[in-house]
């Protein structure tokens, strides 16, 4: 099997094989971090010396719905053994779905060198590369406290209310974005008060941008999905949400790094917000709808 | 925990449950993951045809569900199927099969719906996925009430 050709991304070095995690894992300055939507898949066997980030309890402040700040982000990554110039290798299960989330949370915070393993930990296990059950106790790393900087890739709702006009792209299911499926029959605690989508969003189903082995797509395929199924124009603005903005910052990673467009901003609010929302208008069916005039 | 709700606990989840409540967040994670270690095979009658289990479409990892029921005894056994990839959807389907199994209908429907929150997890997993687990009791009871119905 030959490798696949990172340099047809936009930003290659985002991206890293399988091939060299194995070969550059225990170089100095390189940090391994596995990320997963299953909260014990680690324990049960994760490349040796990688550290578990639950993103969930550990990237969340614990009362706010919103990140970490400035200075628990610090003390987090030191603790993980990450400094600030350390290369962050993220990886994860479901085609890095929760790795890119991770991925996401760093950028915030302006972190330089994060890259994500192509095809996570599917490809790694399929591969019959070695794994361990060991938890690491890196070495504390040295982290200052930078401040989040929630304007460049993240989105407010009243970002997404300022943007529209702008290209949305809307990364769940194609039912929770028709408005079909709010929750299940029978478990109305489920989900958001209505069902549909934000006005004038785009559906691309997050998994589109994924292979069935779990790494990302072709820059020619994904160039088809986004920019000509889409309608995302190469130099566009483009808002980003899923339900609470995990899936998102997947899309988020593809359209930012993969295919270079220079705004990309993920609405984490996502559906739980602006489907709860009072006096925000939604959409429902399978057209995108009508953007509001300001 | 009042004592009426607790009667209504079938004595193995009851057991569970104390175990989850008696040992620190660390541990329970633990605890779940040697749960998912027993969750038993899924017999070979189902293998390869997911099409005859229902799907809990709530839990973000293939989950199914086969029911067995014993209508002279009035006891239902349930088989899940869940991936090795989703041990912690795993160790959730093996509380229910482990507190659950082969009891009676009308045990079963008497569960509180509330047992997912009374393992005392939500500290070290959070509401979120705590939910897939509701969803499985949820379906359980579904399913066995509609069998019920089917009787009469």
């Amino acid at each position: 099997m030959s490798e696949k050709d990172f340099s047809q991304y936009a930003h290659p070095e985002k991206l890293v094989s399988t091939a060299w995690v194995a070969e550059h894992k225990d170089d100095d300055g390189v940090v391994l971090v596995e990320s997963n939507e299953d909260v014990l898949l680690y324990e049960t066997g994760h490349i040796p010396g990688a550290v578990k980030i639950d993103w969930h309890t550990e990237l969340n402040d614990p009362v706010t719905r919103d990140f970490l700040d400035g200075e628990h982000f610090a003390e987090f990554a030191a603790a993980k053994g990450i400094s600030r110039d350390s290369t962050v290798v993220f990886y994860g299960d479901k085609s890095n779905w929760w790795a890119a989330y991770a991925l996401w949370v760093f950028t915030l915070f302006g972190h330089q060198d994060v890259r994500l393993m192509d095809g996570g930990r599917q490809k790694w296990t399929e591969e019959g590369r070695e794994v361990s059950t060991e938890r690491p106790s890196p070495a504390r790393g040295e982290y200052p406290v930078v401040p989040r900087d929630d304007s460049t890739h993240r989105a407010f709702r009243e970002d997404v209310q300022a943007h529209f006009g702008k290209p949305l792209v809307d990364v769940r299911s194609p039912l929770e974005y028709s408005g079909e499926r709010t929750h299940m029959e029978g478990y109305e605690e489920e989900g958001a008060l209505r069902g549909g989508h934000i006005p004038s969003a785009a559906s691309v189903p997050w998994g589109k941008a994924a292979r069935e082995d779990g790494t990302f797509r072709s820059r020619e395929e994904l160039e088809k999905i986004y920019r000509e199924d889409a309608g995302l124009g190469e130099a566009d603005e483009v808002i980003a949400y899923c339900r609470i903005g995990e899936r998102s910052s997947h899309t988020w990673f593809v359209l930012q790094h993969l295919l270079g467009h220079e705004n990309v901003r993920n609405y984490d609010g996502s559906w739980t917000e602006w489907g709860n929302a009072v006096r925000l208008p939604i959409a429902v069916g399978e057209e995108p709808g009508e953007a509001p005039r300001g | 925990m009042t004592t009426t709700t607790a009667a209504r606990l079938p004595e193995p989840l009851a057991e569970i449950i104390e175990e989850f409540q008696a040992v620190p967040d660390q541990q329970k994670l633990e605890l779940l993951l040697e749960l998912s270690r027993e969750l038993p095979e899924v017999p070979p009658r189902y293998q390869g045809s997911a099409d005859s289990m229902e799907q809990v479409v709530e839990c973000q990892t293939p989950l199914f569900l086969a029911f067995e029921y014993d209508d002279e005894a009035r006891t239902a056994e349930i088989v899940f199927s869940a991936p090795p990839e989703a041990p912690t959807t795993r160790g959730f389907a093996s509380i229910l099969h482990q507190g659950l199994n082969g009891l009676s209908y009308e045990e079963i429907l008497a569960v509180p719906d509330d047992v997912p929150a009374r393992l005392g997890l939500s500290k070290a997993i959070t509401p979120l996925r705590l939910r897939g687990m509701s969803a499985m009791l949820g379906r359980i009871k579904r399913n066995i009430t509609a069998h019920v119905a089917s009787l009469s």
